[in-house]
């Protein structure tokens, strides 16, 4: 019983709804732990998504150290001001994160069949907030579609200067996760349309999005020092 | 006696049809033979092209009937030209490590038993392991495709340094297109190395059965494990290595061409990129790479060990560190590649110094081997016979590395025969020797049929003598100064070794002729062999406790629950000198006896 690959809706016993704890844990109606025998391992997709964070976090160290390097080998750096664009993208997605946990928030308590703060019982579409989320992703995304014309509007295309050319690679592939996230947003707000989403899902897809806020405001302060 | 819980919660449903049955499989055992399949192919084309190479090297005039098919201008009437055998000697490299010293150890065998061993139905990601071996299929197909494009394959070596692998088609044949085409092809097999990885993790850390614990895994399990979590660090890296490469290429960016540079009488319009910085990407994946070939052999050697000396390992607990240890360290001696490219002299001691203390864990490992194995009654059968070899290579090529690692040694043999002498013992044929002793003990269960045995003593036997044969002369030739990559030998210092060259070139085509038994052993065994019982070397973890070969979920729709530590050998059981993981009987172990 211990290896089911997909595995069932479940909820632990004392995060039942009737227990009143709620909280953005309750994702799924209970239907029993049938991996009774793991109770001491974590979800798959959740160790799964530490192990992809590790791995796009070496990608970006490789890239930082490659970033370093180049500009002390050589004379040729040429500094530039970083567009003004990137501190509003920066806020777009950080703002999308609390967008996320409070979509997180809401979607627990729709799935727990909790009454909301005013003691209500919650009709609330939860998927509203996973949408605005999803928004402002795709804002971001557009955001630094829009840092990328005003820099070639300045002449400084890819291959004008290793400077330009470690601006672009970083935000390119940097904005390529994003859009894996977005993906996973959209896995999620299916899964809720047809409320088959798992707790661990909605989780997993939430850290991973997180990440990629944490990881933007590191590359935007290596950009910032180093170009 | 076993002991099966009913597994009420099965989730999967076999496949209905004949491709999503053995094409587009999910299921991890599928995706563990099409690796194996995989393997297998490029490792006859990698010895294939290493025929071709040692033939030249030997009677460098003579002309190799229909060489020209495969190139007419890398191969004019069958000779093939300085660049055609760089460019074969690249393709050769490239394919060996990637396709087989990575893929078959790790992702085959690793597909396939990884979640039995650790009691699972499935990988926790089986969409991903589909995609993991898929992606890393269209990447042997890239590589390949590079010997039909006009200029042919890239010949900058399997290490592609810099900026011969950045300038484009003005430094050589295949340096445009084929550069491209190596950087994608690796590039690809990077992103199928990382998903591999993802779900081999996953699988020895959340989806362990009842009982299992982590100690309770079998030595196997934790060289797969281990060798992931490399994986996942060193391909990382790689990738955006590569990327830069092809932007070097098709975008005119500079990451890696430094300035001034004059190639073809023409001076190239890049400015101011790091040649090193290549080096160190590579290298930080390069080094690890070498344990990501080698630890699932050091795990399969000891399991097989386990079953044939019918005894506990020595210290179990200490050889699971050592590969640990040995995982760590692999990542702080990546500079030793580059003693000679100008690096600090104080770094290189930096480097030199873990490169010596990795070779502590490494003697533990061998140590633990050799008093297990003293004093017990080895059962001598194909398997336990590449065991032996494998540890037999793994000493012999790592004793060599104690010079290596060395600068002021490192200097004098740098690039020399003496350097592949000894990454071909202690990685390639060590490896290679891990995987066989890997398929004549896993065959049963993979095939459901006995392999012939004196057909894989043969093979052992021409095998064993035959690499020593072919890589111990290597070390006199790098000794001699003789500098590796030359496709001839002109200068008259070199003169005096071509015989020594064309008896290595004799002993690689009988040591390739012997590799044919092997294939032939395999494909009749295949469909003629012997069926195979449940557990035909009446051993102890959890593969050989379901049916030969397991159903499509592994257990038949129960779930082992786990009483044992995997190898409990030696004991008094009713079922003879053994007691299986599964097995709630309760037994005196050779130490409680003490």
């Amino acid at each position: 019983m211990a290896t089911t690959i997909h595995e069932p809706p479940q909820i632990d016993s004392e995060r039942l709804p009737g227990h009143g704890k709620g909280g953005w844990k309750d994702l799924s109606p209970a239907d029993g732990d049938l991996r009774v025998v793991q109770e001491y391992s974590p979800p798959p997709s959740s160790t799964a998504i530490w192990v992809v964070i590790f791995g796009v976090t070496m990608m970006f160290a490789a890239f930082s150290s490659a970033l370093i390097v180049r500009k002390g080998s050589s004379y040729d750096w040429q500094s530039f001001t970083l567009p003004s664009i990137l501190y509003l993208n920066t806020f777009v997605l950080l703002l999308s994160s609390v967008s996320l946990e409070i979509a997180r928030r809401r979607i627990a308590t729709f799935m727990g069949g909790l009454k909301n703060h005013v003691g209500q019982p919650n009709t609330q579409n939860p998927s509203r907030w996973l949408y605005i989320t999803l928004a402002l992703g795709l804002l971001f995304v557009a955001g630094q579609y829009v840092a990328w014309r005003q820099l070639a509007a300045q002449g400084l295309y890819l291959a004008t200067n290793p400077s330009s050319s470690f601006f672009y690679v970083l935000t390119a592939v940097h904005a390529l996760h994003v859009l894996g996230g977005l993906g996973g947003l959209l896995y999620c707000l299916r899964r809720l349309s047809k409320s088959t989403l798992r707790r661990n899902t909605l989780v997993a897809t939430a850290r991973y999005w997180h990440f990629m806020g944490v990881l933007w405001v590191y590359l935007i302060v290596l950009l910032w020092i180093k170009l | 006696m076993h002991d099966m819980s009913v597994n009420t919660a099965h989730h999967h449903s076999p496949p209905t049809t004949f491709i999503s049955k053995h094409v587009f499989s999910l299921d991890h055992k599928v995706i563990g033979k099409q690796y194996f399949a995989l393997a297998l192919v490029a490792a006859y084309v990698g010895m294939f092209l290493s025929w071709l190479m040692r033939i030249h090297l030997a009677w460098g005039d003579a002309p190799i009937p229909g060489l020209q098919l495969l190139s007419a201008n890398g191969a004019p009437g069958g000779v093939m030209t300085p660049e055609y055998y760089l460019q074969l000697m690249t393709m050769h490299g490239t394919i060996m490590v990637f396709f087989v010293l990575t893929t078959a150890p790790f992702a085959a065998f690793g597909n396939f038993f990884l979640p039995i061993q650790v009691g699972a139905e499935d990988m926790p990601f089986p969409h991903f392991n589909m995609m993991s071996f898929w992606v890393t299929f269209v990447a042997f197909i890239v590589l390949m495709a590079s010997f039909f494009v006009p200029d042919g394959p890239t010949l900058g070596g399997w290490t592609q340094y810099a900026p011969l692998n950045s300038v484009g088609p003005v430094a050589g044949p295949g340096q445009g297109l084929g550069v491209i085409l190596w950087m994608a092809s690796i590039g690809l097999f990077c992103v199928g190395q990382l998903l591999g990885s993802l779900n081999f993790i996953t699988t020895t850390l959340d989806l362990r059965v009842k009982g299992m614990s982590l100690m309770r895994l079998p030595l196997t399990a934790w060289a797969w494990f281990i060798t992931s979590c490399m994986g996942l660090t060193a391909f990382a890296v790689l990738m955006p290595a590569c990327i830069l490469v092809i932007l070097d290429h098709v975008a005119g960016t500079s990451f890696f061409v430094t300035s001034g540079l004059n190639m073809g009488g023409q001076m190239l319009p890049h400015s101011g990129g790091s040649t090193l910085l290549w080096q160190h990407l590579f290298w930080f994946f390069g080094h690890p790479e070498v344990y990501i070939a080698i630890v699932p052999g050091i795990g399969i050697v000891s399991h097989i060990l386990l079953a044939n000396m019918r005894r506990q390992m020595l210290s179990q607990r200490t050889l699971i560190y050592s590969m640990g240890a040995l995982a760590i360290l692999s990542y702080m001696v990546y500079g030793h590649h580059m003693f000679v490219s100008g690096m600090n002299p104080f770094s290189a001691l930096a480097f030199s110094f873990p490169t010596l203390v990795i070779t502590i864990p490494a003697t533990i490992v061998v140590l633990i081997w050799t008093f297990s194995l003293y004093g017990s009654k080895l059962r001598i059968n194909s398997a336990s016979l590449f065991a032996l070899g494998f540890i037999s290579m793994f000493v012999s090529g790592g004793v060599s590395g104690f010079f290596l690692a060395q600068p002021s040694i490192d200097i004098m043999l740098h690039a020399t025969y003496f350097v592949v002498g000894h990454f071909h013992l202690v990685m390639a044929v060590a490896a290679m020797f891990g995987i066989f002793a890997g398929t004549y003990f896993w065959f049963p269960k993979m095939a459901g049929r006995m392999m012939n045995e004196p057909l894989g003593k043969i093979h052992f036997w021409l095998s064993f003598v035959g690499a020593y044969c072919i890589f111990m002369p290597f070390h006199y030739l790098g000794m001699a100064g003789n500098v590796r990559r030359y496709a001839a030998f002109v200068d008259d210092y070199l003169q005096p070794l071509i015989s020594v060259h064309r008896f290595i070139t004799v002993a690689a085509l009988i040591t390739g002729f012997a590799q044919l038994i092997f294939l032939y052993n395999l494909i009749h065994s295949r469909f003629w062999g012997k069926p195979a019982t449940d557990n035909p070397w009446e051993a102890t973890s959890l593969e050989w406790s379901t049916a030969t070969p397991p159903p499509f979920d592994n257990f038949g729709g129960k779930h082992p629950i786990v009483y044992h530590d995997p190898y409990q050998y030696n004991v008094q059981s009713s079922v003879g000198d053994y007691v299986m993981q599964t097995s709630p009987e309760q037994v005196k172990t050779e130490r409680e006896e003490l």
